[in-house]
């Protein structure tokens, strides 16, 4: 038996959220007492991943793998599983990875379970905790079948160093026989993406007009952060839709979130609930976002944030 | 063309979540039911594609009989038929079965689902049917254009959009985008009175066995009060965040 980690690389390189499922992945492999197999494609750095705890590591070279789609994804994967015997399979919580589980499940008959946010408090009967209800409960739940797949919640484990014994090990395949081709990527360039980043500053309606956004652009500048906004404001056009982040929007499960103008329906809390740290900034002392929030600041958007603007600015 | 859109029977984003039966269930005590937002928009889309791509559109869930109430809603939306496979929908695995068993019948061409569900937001009934069924798969669908059996669609990726071509058959995993916000249609009294002749069919469950069982429903613990900071101090707000938070 054994762990395999699917390891999402983009132009050689790991994402954090990469590095923490291989560290989730360790954790269980020692647990269960097996080895740990981490599966990159056509990513030359893959041996990076010794570090975090891979055991054996196999990188797939093919044509049609080149841009990721689930279907040649999930047949190449079930090769390794099938060859290496691999009784649970570690996802992140990236928008491929997700993808990629649902359909791996019905693919394999495998089960999969989403939103887990911590290890398994027992391995046979396998029972984990995931969250549910927008972040309003955790169940702990069982997962039966003989092949298990989990994804983890973003920053809900963390990475840790470990060394595992690394051996590159060449996975020969066929080409991957598939209708679907991807025939193009837009990716706004430069900017830190919401799912990706450890810290996202979100304004709303409280702005007033897309004019006054370049406060809230300079602030997510000097903390490193992505920028998101409220529905009524990617609804009004101010923000484009990629922004907007609550239910119907993107989620957010950043180390801290800054909300800016944001009365925090429950719409809204319900996509970002999952942060670590929220703070609230809002003239309103009533809005509801108050009682979700761990800081708050009772002020006018329009003093406040070159205010925090030019303490951050001191403090460079 | 014939487009299957599954729906879900979720509770209202403002209901309380209580569980009950020793915290093994969810308390459907009180809550109202709404279609699952993530469906709707992906209801909305197989409604315009009536036109644009003379399709018939059937509304199917899983559920029992309080579900009929979404599958009217449905039909008054637009849908032309209704299919309920009566039983209660106990984990996505034994629904996306159910599903599969169905779709086995009748080959639709196109299958869509909402990405996620708001209560279990598990996202994990239209990449199984996929997966079970062999189609092709999109999630997070915010563009389809359909020519024939040749598929144009786009999904949101980390930080951008992607864009791919393939074949059909194929199922979506919709969401906002597809459709936006203002484009759901609100039933009008006629359509309300036409659904109530439209067809509304129950099918017998083929009683699927589940794969994963909720042991023990928790909330969270419950969250301090919020510390303020006053405005004229924004200082300490940094400070806090950097030595008591730990996160900047």
């Amino acid at each position: 038996m054994s762990v395999l980690v699917y390891s999402e690389s983009e132009k050689n390189s790991f994402k954090k959220s990469s590095y923490e499922a291989v560290s989730y992945g360790k954790s269980l492999a020692d647990k269960m007492g097996v080895e740990l197999i981490c599966v990159t494609f056509n990513c030359s750095n893959s041996q990076k991943l010794k570090n975090f705890g891979a055991d054996k590591i196999f990188n797939i070279e093919s044509q049609n793998s080149q841009e990721f789609t689930c279907k040649v994804y999930s047949t190449l994967l079930l090769k390794v599983i099938e060859t290496e015997n691999v009784s649970t399979v570690i996802l992140s919580s990236s928008a491929d990875s997700k993808y990629l589980g649902a359909y791996l499940a019905g693919y394999t008959y495998g089960s999969y379970i989403s939103n887990v946010v911590e290890l398994p408090e027992s391995i046979n009967p396998f029972i984990v905790k995931r969250s549910c209800f927008t972040n309003k409960a955790f169940s702990s739940t069982e997962l039966k079948g003989d092949l298990k797949i989990i994804s983890i919640s973003s920053n809900s484990y963390g990475i840790f160093e470990k060394e595992g014994k690394g051996s590159q090990e060449e996975f020969k395949v066929d080409e991957i026989e598939t209708n679907h081709k991807v025939t193009n990527i837009e990716k706004q360039s430069g900017s830190v993406t919401i799912a990706d980043a450890d810290i996202v500053v979100s304004a709303g309606r409280g702005l007033k007009g897309p004019e006054n956004w370049k406060m809230i652009e300079e602030l997510a500048g000097l903390l490193g952060a992505a920028t998101a906004c409220s529905k009524p404001v990617s609804d009004m056009g101010w923000r484009p839709h990629s922004e907007h982040v609550g239910q119907t929007g993107k989620p957010v499960s950043s180390n801290l979130y800054i909300a800016i103008g944001i009365s925090g329906a429950i719409q809204h809390l319900a996509g970002i609930n999952s942060s670590k740290v929220k703070v609230v900034i809002n003239s309103d002392p009533e809005a509801p976002f108050f009682k979700a929030a761990d800081y708050g600041v009772v002020g006018d958007a329009f003093e406040v944030i070159p205010r925090l603007i030019q303490e951050l600015k001191a403090k460079v | 063309m014939k487009i299957l859109v599954c729906i879900s029977n979720v509770p209202d984003t403002t209901s309380k979540i209580n569980f009950t039966d020793s915290d093994s269930k969810f308390d459907k005590n009180g809550v109202q039911f709404i279609i699952n937002p993530n469906d709707e928009f992906g209801l909305t889309k197989a409604v315009w594609m009536k036109e644009s791509n003379n399709a018939s559109v059937t509304a199917l869930t899983v559920g029992d009989i309080s579900s009929e109430a979404i599958l009217r809603k449905c039909l008054a939306i637009g849908a032309d038929n209704a299919i309920r496979i009566d039983c209660e929908a106990l984990d996505a695995y034994s629904v996306a079965k159910e599903i599969e068993a169905h779709c086995n019948e009748i080959n639709y061409d196109v299958i869509i689902c909402g990405r996620e569900s708001i209560d279990y937001n598990g996202g994990l009934v239209p990449g199984l049917l996929a997966g079970y069924l062999d189609y092709n798969f999109i999630t997070n669908c915010v563009s389809l254009d359909i020519n024939s059996d040749d598929v144009k669609c786009s999904r949101e990726i980390s930080g951008g959009i992607e864009t791919s071509e393939c074949k059909l058959p194929i199922v979506i995993g919709a969401q906002k985008g597809l459709v936006e916000e203002s484009d759901l249609i609100i039933p009008n009294m006629r359509g309300i009175m036409m659904a109530r002749q439209k067809p509304l069919e129950v099918i017998e469950s083929k009683d699927f066995s589940n794969q994963a069982v909720d042991k023990k429903f928790f909330k969270p613990e419950e969250k301090g009060e919020v510390k303020l900071i006053n405005a004229d101090e924004i200082d300490k707000l940094i400070d806090l965040l950097e030595n008591e938070a730990k996160v900047l």
